[in-house]
């Protein structure tokens, strides 16, 4: 294996938070098997590397990139077109980059609403001149660009052809190192655009928390309301657990930490919609027969559509709040 | 979504169904424009698709054009599926690779509009081409039918219904709940328009009822669970506490003379409170089965537990009981009969004829028991005060019936029925005879001949509806009467008629638990509550449950003759039901992917047919196949993916829906 030569590795964020990047940190002591391994060409956030560099590479020249973050500007669609064509594996790194993530849920808005609040009705803003980024500015010194702030957040299948697809908020590290070690070891690939780094089950598969046929909610409530006994399944608790209707991988993380699953591993295979899927899932378990019963407790649920899409808008058929 | 491996050859065939779909949908263009879709090889339309000529084109096409996947667009699936689904399988293609389209009655017969109605029917025809292609070969499953059946409600359809299953030889459990059989027919003095004495033509078929060997009679029992499918239903019957060993007493009703209570004290619910019956009581002297009852909210043990029990004691046969609770018994049946009934209306809800405010307002119903030789005043019409004989009579026919306030329809036997009770009034008191009526409506074999009878029997028949009853007079001759105000439409003025009785004929209602019945029983009801039928023209008793056949008057208001016709059709439709000996089920279930299954359970609550049971070794839900109906509820909630259903997987679904909207 030593014989081999290493493997050129790169990761880049398109519209993320930087969580994905700190999560290829995790691996801890493990990052030097990986450069023992691979070379890391491109990663803007711990080296740098110019985009002009990547440009320069020939194509397919790296092995695998990480593309964590969703597309939201024109910069983030130029480095994904760029990666995809210099990478020979080119994997969807996180929620955004699967489904769009929380940066997606910006698709509940437009351009113009975002602009209008972020640049003049923010309390903390004083615009008076309603000055708007824009594409290009000229100033004194010449003329400023700017990427183009698209009206919708994509995600990266929408723009490029994705490879796979590594999900999570961010993933969860050693998922991260079984992938990559099966790449180093020449192991047999899955095919083309799995979803990797899952299990093929639910999290209530893996979950701990005792459950019944009895789910019985009749109101939800938020973690602060109530207590929890920290052994009954939340949603029979009437704390709302995306459990049963996301795959599995992460280990169950926030459950085990009592908190709520909130859905970033995305659906099972085959689900073209998750926030209807979580919905029926939810709406399944609630104990109302009658209309103003069902009504009372859906009613409980803060922001559903934040709540049920909160990783997947862009993603979805739903994709975005129409006109 | 998965590409399709094989070639996929699809035939599309829509019908004109006569003027029905012609007339509104361009459908010559419709062909055309779906010939032009991928994969439709051929595409033809028809004047009438279900027609032998009509099938025999698809099962020609088939094998001439290699067709696998076939689209008819013609009327709804509930009427033709299976003859397309048969002419497919004909041709030797699995009937499951045919999928229907209804423009008509989703399309023609609801949209004016030709051209958007021929977009719909479009729009429609390309969802369905694009699911076809997603279709998988499915077999039926066949099922044996148990041949022993349930009929609920001892009314004359129940018992007619039983004795014809029983004489055919098949095991009858005929369940009712009042003490006795007989329904409401036991309660009419006479029939019409033969006038047969009730009691007379009834009660033979009440015994023979009981004693029949074939037949299981429980009466103070009502049915409280319902599971399974058509051929295998598992059925709960609870048995209510009639304080009574009903096998040991023989209906010598010595108990009743020895009750503490000298004198009937209490409602008297089968003379409709005309008379006092005592704690323990037999509702009249030919019920059957001949045994007592006792009333648990009167009798004095149970409200004080001082009594001293004289009625026990009086029984030398040891046939009470106090410590009776409610028993449930479990019988497994291959069909269902539902003969529940009906419930008069009520005339306290039309308070402008004055029923419960004046005493001598009186119901039909009432009046039926008052000129019953058997009934409280041994035939003796009498007013509310026991002894005046009325010497002048009002019948208001139509209340609760073609009444915008109350009941839209009409309740079809309240005309024949009223011209009855004029009859017999008129026999037995010789008052002067009113009928105040909408239209008379008198179709039915020596109807109408009766309403001439009493045309010439010096009945007075004034047409119009009485707008109200009062006591209030503006003349000596109206005091101390009701005043019955209203228009007699063919001479054109108001008319005021006093009377010393008023006879309210009331409609007929849906029982007061007809949609809990429903429910248990998984059936539907029309929008006036009463059961609904499969088809009002081609399948009146049967339901969309399969197994499960209604008749008489839970159905819709009938008379006798009616009711007892519906019962026979029903039992036929039973006996076809179980010579047939098995039933075939359709392959539209759901089945549960044990690896992705993650045991959360919450399949199984939403289930509406307790079909999914929870596996606690394996950690994992499973469907019972047989039982499954395929209502998609449990496909829906299952956040795993883990349970798909067969005819509407997600493929299916989707490319449907994809089809609706691409364009």
């Amino acid at each position: 294996m030593a014989d081999k030569p290493k493997i050129k590795l790169a990761v880049y964020w398109g519209a993320a938070c930087g969580g994905c990047c700190v999560s290829v940190l995790d691996v801890h002591e493990s990052l030097f098997t990986v450069v023992e391994h691979a070379d890391l060409v491109f990663w803007p956030i711990a080296l740098d590397v110019k985009y002009k560099d990547v440009e320069e590479m020939p194509d397919g020249n790296i092995d695998i990139t990480l593309f964590n973050g969703a597309v939201r500007t024109s910069e983030n669609e130029h480095m994904a077109k760029l990666l995809r064509k210099k990478s020979k594996i080119l994997i969807a790194y996180g929620s955004c980059a699967h489904m769009g993530g929380i940066p997606g849920l910006a698709n509940f808005s437009n351009k113009e609403e975002i602009f209008k609040r972020v640049y003049e009705t923010s309390e903390s803003i004083d615009n008076p001149n309603k000055v708007f980024p824009a594409t290009e500015t000229e100033v004194k010194e010449g003329k400023l660009t700017l990427p183009k702030f698209y009206n919708d957040v994509m995600t990266l299948n929408q723009v490029v052809d994705v490879d796979y697809y590594l999900p999570g908020c961010p993933p969860q590290t050693e998922r991260l190192v079984e992938v990559f070690m099966a790449v180093v070891t020449g192991a047999t690939l899955p095919p083309k655009g799995s979803v990797i780094g899952v299990f093929d089950r639910v999290q209530c598969d893996d979950c701990k928390r005792k459950k019944s046929d009895k789910k019985g909610i009749t109101k939800f409530y938020r973690a602060w309301e109530v207590v929890d006994d920290g052994e009954t399944c939340l949603n029979e608790q009437g704390i709302l657990c995306m459990g049963p209707a996301t795959r599995g991988g992460c280990g169950v993380r926030c459950v085990e930490g009592n908190a709520p699953c909130r859905g970033c591993y995305g659906p099972m295979e085959g689900i073209p919609d998750p926030g209807a899927k979580m919905m029926s899932a939810i709406a399944s378990m609630l104990e109302g027969k009658e209309q103003d019963e069902i009504d009372k407790a859906i009613e409980s649920v803060v922001d559903p559509a934040g709540t049920f899409y909160r990783f997947s808008l862009p993603g979805s058929i739903l994709r975005r709040k129409q006109k | 979504m998965s590409k399709q491996k094989e070639d996929i050859r699809i035939g599309f065939y829509i019908c004109h169904c006569g003027h029905n779909i012609g007339s509104v949908v361009d459908v010559p263009g419709v062909a055309e424009y779906v010939s032009k879709l991928p994969n439709v090889v051929v595409s033809k339309d028809y004047k009438y698709m279900c027609s032998d000529p009509g099938q025999e084109m698809i099962q020609k096409d088939i094998k001439e054009h290699k067709l696998n996947r076939i689209v008819v667009a013609s009327c709804s699936p509930l009427l033709h599926e299976s003859t397309f689904r048969g002419a497919t399988a004909k041709a030797g293609l699995n009937q499951f690779f045919m999928q229907m389209v209804n423009i008509r009655e989703n399309t023609s017969w609801v949209h004016e509009d030709k051209e958007q109605a021929t977009i719909k029917a479009k729009d429609l025809a390309r969802a369905a081409v694009h699911r076809v292609a997603f279709h998988k070969a499915l077999e039926k499953k066949v099922v044996p039918v148990n041949p022993d059946v349930l009929i609920v409600g001892g009314g004359i359809a129940g018992i007619s219904a039983s004795l014809t299953l029983a004489n055919a030889g098949k095991k009858v459990y005929l369940i009712e709940r009042d003490a006795t059989i007989g329904g409401y027919m036991a309660k009419f003095d006479k029939t019409f328009p033969t006038l047969d004495c009730a009691a007379c033509i009834l009660t033979p078929k009440m015994s023979s009822v009981l004693k029949h060997p074939n037949i299981t009679l429980w009466t103070w029992s009502e049915v409280s669970n319902v599971d399974g499918f058509v051929g295998n239903y598992k059925v709960t019957v609870t048995k209510k506490p009639r304080y009574i060993k009903e096998e040991l007493c023989v209906g010598c009703l010595a108990c009743i003379d020895a009750c503490i209570y000298k004198q009937g004290k209490f409602y008297d619910e089968f003379n409709f409170g005309l008379a006092k019956r005592k704690p323990v009581y037999i509702p009249f002297p030919q019920a059957t089965p001949q045994v007592v009852v006792v009333d648990d909210k009167t009798c004095l043990h149970f409200k004080t537990g001082k009594c001293q029990q004289s009625c026990a004691k009086a029984c030398d046969r040891n046939a009470f009981d106090f410590d009776q609770k409610p028993e449930n018994v479990e019988i497994n049946v291959g069909s269902i009969i539902l003969t529940t009934g009906f419930e008069p209306h009520n005339p306290v809800k039309s308070p402008n004829y004055g029923y419960g405010k004046y005493p001598n307002v009186f119901t039909s119903l009432e009046v039926e028991r008052l000129v019953n030789a058997s009934g409280p005043t041994e035939g003796h019409v009498l007013l509310r005060d026991g002894v005046t004989k009325p010497k002048s009579i009002g019948i208001i026919h139509c209340v609760g019936s073609r009444d915008e306030k109350t009941n839209k329809w009409c309740s079809r036997v309240c005309c024949m029925y009223s011209l009855k009770l004029a009859h017999l009034l008129k026999e037995h008191t010789d008052a002067d005879v009113y009928n105040f009526y909408i239209d008379m409506r008198t179709p039915g074999k020596g109807y109408e001949e009766f309403y001439d009878k009493l045309l010439n029997e010096g009945v007075q028949f004034i047409r119009g509806r009485v707008s109200e009853v009062t006591d209030w007079a503006t003349t000596d001759s109206e005091k101390g009467k009701l005043v019955i105000r209203a228009e007699d439409t063919l001479i054109g003025i108001v008319r005021r008629i006093p009377v010393d009785m008023v006879v309210l004929s009331v409609g007929l209602e849906p029982a007061k638990d007809a949609q809990e019945v429903r429910k248990m029983f998984s059936i539907s009801c029309s929008s006036e509550g009463f059961f609904l039928e499969r088809h009002p023209k081609l399948a009146p008793v049967s339901t969309f449950t399969d197994g499960v056949f209604i008749a008489g008057a839970c159905q819709g208001p009938k008379d006798i003759p009616d009711s007892v016709a519906q019962a026979g059709a029903a039992a036929a439709e039973v006996l076809a039901l179980i010579d047939a000996g098995h039933v075939e089920l359709e392959p539209n279930t759901a089945s549960i992917v044990e690896e992705k299954c993650c045991g959360c359970q919450v399949c199984i609550n939403m289930c509406p047919y307790t079909a999914i049971s929870f596996n606690v070794e394996k950690g994992k839900s499973f469907i019972n196949e047989a039982l499954c109906k395929g209502c998609g509820t449990c496909v829906a909630a299952c956040g795993s993916n883990a349970i798909f259903q067969n005819l509407f997987d997600d493929e299916e679904i989707l490319s449907e829906i994809d089809g609706l909207l691409v364009e």
